[in-house]
């Protein structure tokens, strides 16, 4: 078999123009974000677009990064859960994660606080039924969702709470 | 409701945070998938397509041409041991004349890219002779032998009392669980890196480092010394990381390549390539007299092993011990046996042996209440076993046993309201089947139902079980090194406050996870790691304790006998001494270590009849669901489970309430929507599409009715594992609900939609016979 064609291309992420040399075409967003620019905090639990372990906003809108090929997304804004938290600190709803209990394994986690991240941002105080159906597309295998609708309940009440005592 | 009856701890018993929780969330904690090393290749696995062939020939030509392969291996690059396996090594690491099973691996390939690797894969041509495959367990016991060691993987009876005793009311059925998969999230990854000396590096997700290292050196044919493995982060594992998935293809790569290899499983090669639950198939008679007290329990069961022993012969024990249920029983035979075919090879999964088990003898508690025309819950409670009764195995319950409180607890707590469906609009989300499904509202009805169970914990039948643990006390900072795995449990939090509670300190460090320089912690599996992991720590510390005690004698100049240990500092009986002992430690400008194995009480082997003490602590579980259900399609929809929970001391409480609900959904999953579907030894559905896991949707809120605290004599802090019991009860409970909803005799876990729909479709008659199956 011949050598694969090699591409490079250029895409922005997280605010920043990172380039990709010598990539093949078949490679997903997910696998160029991990494994050619190290942004190993987007995860790859089943890459058939079934699980949203790999969720990321494009343009941004929540996508499923696995199923999208990363030179198809050139020109796009994409945003990762490292891009949530620029100053690399932790953002009140990866703290709300942690103090409900919703982390145990946290295979699933990255994928939930980008989905909630979205879902917060459109819909600021959320029903449990909001929430469970905006989560319903990331499975978590650990912890049967009841500390993850806790840690989304208390994130959308500090969110609140925050904005209320803005000036 | 927390049920206490032990004295409250200064650090044990507090929801301290996981110290990995904010690295898990801000995305930076390192997975197994997540490794890299410069340089490094990607590996892949040949698999066979076929459940039974005969390899005629395997051609590596087309791989090793391609650009950017760059090694191949087959059987015969095997320098040590051609087999393995976690009870007795009778898989081969590589197939060389047949395979087994679909999925077998062949061959494995190393490449520069995960691409690449995979087309070289695929270009190994295998030319396969394809021979009848033996699917169906019962077949297996009569057929040709699908491996020289036989079709009978395990086998125990229990005979107990009386055999030919029988009560007033006997009631049959025959009940069948099907082939369930752990379904974690990360799937199977690891690196491994030469040292360039011919030893070895491995950063791998798995359960139990010291039995990969066994195995992994006995077929690389390297000291045992220089295969040196180490726990990378693991995404979930649930029993399916006990059996080696990779490990020695991928050091036999890197080995031959000299160089890093990484390999990652997709999903569907994660589906075909660890074990899975075990089907069962069993046949159950209960007697009891007419004031409902049971007789004599019946049953025979028979398990699907799959083609390789893996774990089933601890599963099979599992099933003869506890066939019976938590319930005092005079009188039984059991005959259990564990087949070996051409399916997928089954082994560990949360609760393995208990959970089949349960679906049956609850369902024939209910069928039992049903003929008597008594409460189930009334006829569970007369039966319940308490302190000081013994099993069908002969072996007397020490300790705890609340199965009355438990029962009491989940089946008199509140109900939730009643819809009102006249008024629900169609496409409602709680509706049975969500929004997507057309349910029709007025054709929904509830059901209620209940169920027990009960499991051991740690490992029994004379394993010899233990877990080493060191301690080192610097400068007042505390180091605990054991190579126990965290798999997502919490362990790492647990051992944090043991030591913490010990040593009256925060400043706890645990050491990663390896093989080097310390011994085995044994296995992150049976509910054993927080008592034995735990207990080694605790005695560790404790040994630390003791030293540093004596030596604030001698630097204060008092007797050593004027100061004690007490709530995790040193004190002296005028009170002139009072410091945390870590503090104490320090003052004494020494390094304090400690090195402790911990072990349990020794078991005892079942015998023949299946009579001994075969286990050191037992757990048990109650549930109750509630469903309602869509009688023309089918649909379940699980409205609310309700648990409580024998867990001895809570160490964490929020971490407990996490493996109570995360195990409860696994049993809910496991009841009306996980199976693996294996048709002439293929899985047919090797897919998050195809095998659906609850979502956030699916999982209703979990209602803890009881944690019942009472310490357990002989463990440390008297705490009970809790990793499993919550799985153990909650499908059973599900189906019991379903059958009260629908008067459908449901026997089957998962049920699916049409055994619903269809015994009820006119011109059927409801809850005649067993609805889904019938024994063949
Ligand atoms: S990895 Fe993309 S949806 Fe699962
Ligand atoms: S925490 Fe393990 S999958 Fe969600």
């Amino acid at each position: 078999m011949s050598a694969p064609e090699l591409l490079s291309y250029r895409l922005w992420v997280n605010g920043h123009a990172r380039e990709v040399e010598g990539g093949r075409l078949e490679e997903s967003l997910l696998y160029v974000l991990r494994e050619r620019l190290g942004l190993t905090g987007t995860k790859n639990a089943c890459e058939e677009g079934e699980c949203g372990s790999c969720s990321v906003l494009v343009d941004g809108r929540l996508e499923c990064s696995c199923t999208i090929l990363a030179a198809s997304a050139v020109g796009r804004d994409i945003v990762t859960l490292e891009g949530l938290s620029p100053g690399g600190g932790a953002t009140a709803l990866q703290l709300a994660f942690v103090e409900a209990g919703a982390v145990q394994c946290g295979f699933c986690t990255p994928g939930l606080v980008v989905a909630v991240t979205d879902l917060l941002a459109r819909v600021p105080e959320p029903t449990d039924d909001e929430i469970r159906e905006a989560i319903s597309g990331n499975l978590c295998r650990c912890t049967g969702y009841g500390r993850i609708v806790e840690a989304v309940r208390r994130a959308a009440r500090a969110q609140a709470a925050g904005m209320r005592t803005a000036p | 409701m927390i049920v206490t009856k032990a004295p409250p701890l200064p650090r044990l018993g507090k929801s301290l945070r996981r110290p990995d929780g904010m690295a898990k969330a801000r995305g930076v904690f390192k997975f197994s998938s997540d490794l890299d090393e410069p340089g490094m290749l990607w590996g892949h696995l040949v698999r066979s397509p076929h459940p039974a062939a005969r390899i005629a020939e395997i051609d590596i030509s087309p791989a090793r041409a391609m650009a950017g392969a760059a090694a191949v291996l087959l059987a015969g690059d095997v320098p040590g041991r051609p087999t393995y396996g976690l009870n007795y090594p009778d898989q081969p690491v590589f197939a060389s004349d047949e395979v087994r099973h679909v999925g077998e691996v062949v061959a494995a390939v190393a490449a520069d890219h995960p691409l690449t690797a995979r087309r070289a894969a695929e270009a190994v041509a295998v030319r396969y002779e394809v021979g009848e495959p033996v699917t169906d367990p019962e077949v297996a016991l009569r057929a040709a032998p699908v491996h020289p060691l036989g079709n009978v993987l395990a086998e125990q009876r229990v005979v107990r009392g009386d055999v030919a005793a029988e009560g007033d009311v006997v009631v049959e059925g025959y009940y069948e669980t099907g082939m369930q998969d752990q379904a974690f999230l990360g799937t199977e990854a690891a690196l491994a890196v030469p040292d360039g000396q011919g030893g070895i590096d491995i950063y791998v997700a798995t359960q139990w480092l010291h039995i990969d290292q066994d195995q992994i050196s006995a077929s690389l044919g390297v000291p045992h010394d220089q295969v040196r493995v180490h726990l990378a982060g693991v995404g979930g594992s649930f029993g399916a990381r006990e059996d080696l998935s990779m490990q020695i293809p991928l050091c036999l790569l890197a080995l031959r390549t000299g160089r890093a290899v990484k390999m990652v499983f997709g999903r569907e090669e994660s589906f075909l390539g660890h074990v899975h639950r075990h089907p069962a198939r069993m046949w159950y008679r209960h007697s009891a007299d007419r004031s409902g007290r049971l007789v004599k329990v019946e049953a025979r069961i028979l398990l699907d092993g799959g083609a390789y022993l893996s774990s089933s012969p601890a599963v099979l024990s599992n099933v003869a011990c506890f066939a019976a249920g938590p319930y005092r029983v005079p009188n039984a035979f059991v005959e259990a046996t564990c087949a070996r075919t051409n399916n997928p090879p089954c082994g560990a999964m949360r609760g393995f042996g208990s959970v089949q088990v349960c679906v049956a003898h609850e369902a024939q508690m209910d069928r039992l209440a049903a003929a008597l025309g008594m409460d189930p819950i009334e006829l569970r409670r007369r039966n319940a076993l308490r302190p000081g009764d013994d099993l069908v195995t002969g072996q007397v319950l020490e300790g705890a046993v609340p199965v009355i409180e438990l029962l009491e607890a989940c089946s008199s707590a509140p109900l939730p309201p009643e819809r009102h469906w006249e008024t629900t609009e169609p496409g409602d989300l709680a509706l049975p089947g969500g929004s997507g499904r057309a349910a029709e509202p007025l054709r929904v009805r509830r059901g209620v139902g209940v169920a027990l169970g009960f499991k051991n914990i740690m490992f029994s039948c004379a394993f010899d079980d233990y877990s080493v643990a060191r301690c080192r006390l610097e400068g007042g900072r505390v180091t605990i090194t054991t190579a126990a795995a965290e798999v997502g449990q919490g362990l790492v939090t647990l051992l944090h406050q043991i030591a913490g509670e010990v040593l009256g300190t925060d400043e706890v460090v645990l050491a990663e996870a390896s093989t080097v320089g310390i011994g085995s912690a044994g296995s992150t599996s049976a509910s054993r790691q927080s008592v034995m992991t735990g207990g080694a720590v605790q005695a560790a510390c404790q040994a630390v304790a003791d030293a540093v005690l004596a030596a604030t004698a001698a630097r204060v100049g008092v007797p050593r006998a004027s100061l004690q240990l007490a709530g995790g500092r040193v004190v002296s009986d005028d009170g002139c001494v009072d410091v945390p002992v870590a503090e104490a430690g320090a003052l004494c400008g020494e390094c304090f270590e400690e090195t402790v194995t911990y072990q349990h009480a020794a078991t005892a082997e079942l015998d023949e009849k299946g009579q001994g003490d075969a286990h050191v602590a037992f757990v048990f579980s109650a549930h109750r669901a509630v469903v309602d259900v869509d009688v023309d399609l089918g649909l379940v929809k699980v409205v609310e489970m309700t648990t409580a929970q024998d867990v001895g001391r809570v160490l964490n409480p929020l971490q407990l309430v996490g493996q109570i609900e995360g195990g409860t959904s696994q049993g809910v999953g496991f009841a009306v929507m996980e199976e693996l579907i294996v048709e002439h030894g293929r899985v047919r559905n090797p897919s998050f599409t195809d095998y659906a896991i609850p979502t956030a949707l699916d999982m209703p809120p979990v209602r803890i009715a009881a944690l019942v605290q009472e310490p357990q004599p002989g463990l440390p802090f008297g705490a009970k594992g809790a990793g499993e019991p919550p799985a153990i009860s909650s499908t059973a409970a599900v189906l019991a609900a379903v059958r009260d909803a629908t008067g459908v005799a449901v026997n089957r876990a998962p049920v699916h939609p049409p055994d619903i729909a269809l015994a009820l479709a006119p011109g059927t008659r409801a809850g005649q016979g067993d609805a889904g199956v019938t024994p063949s």
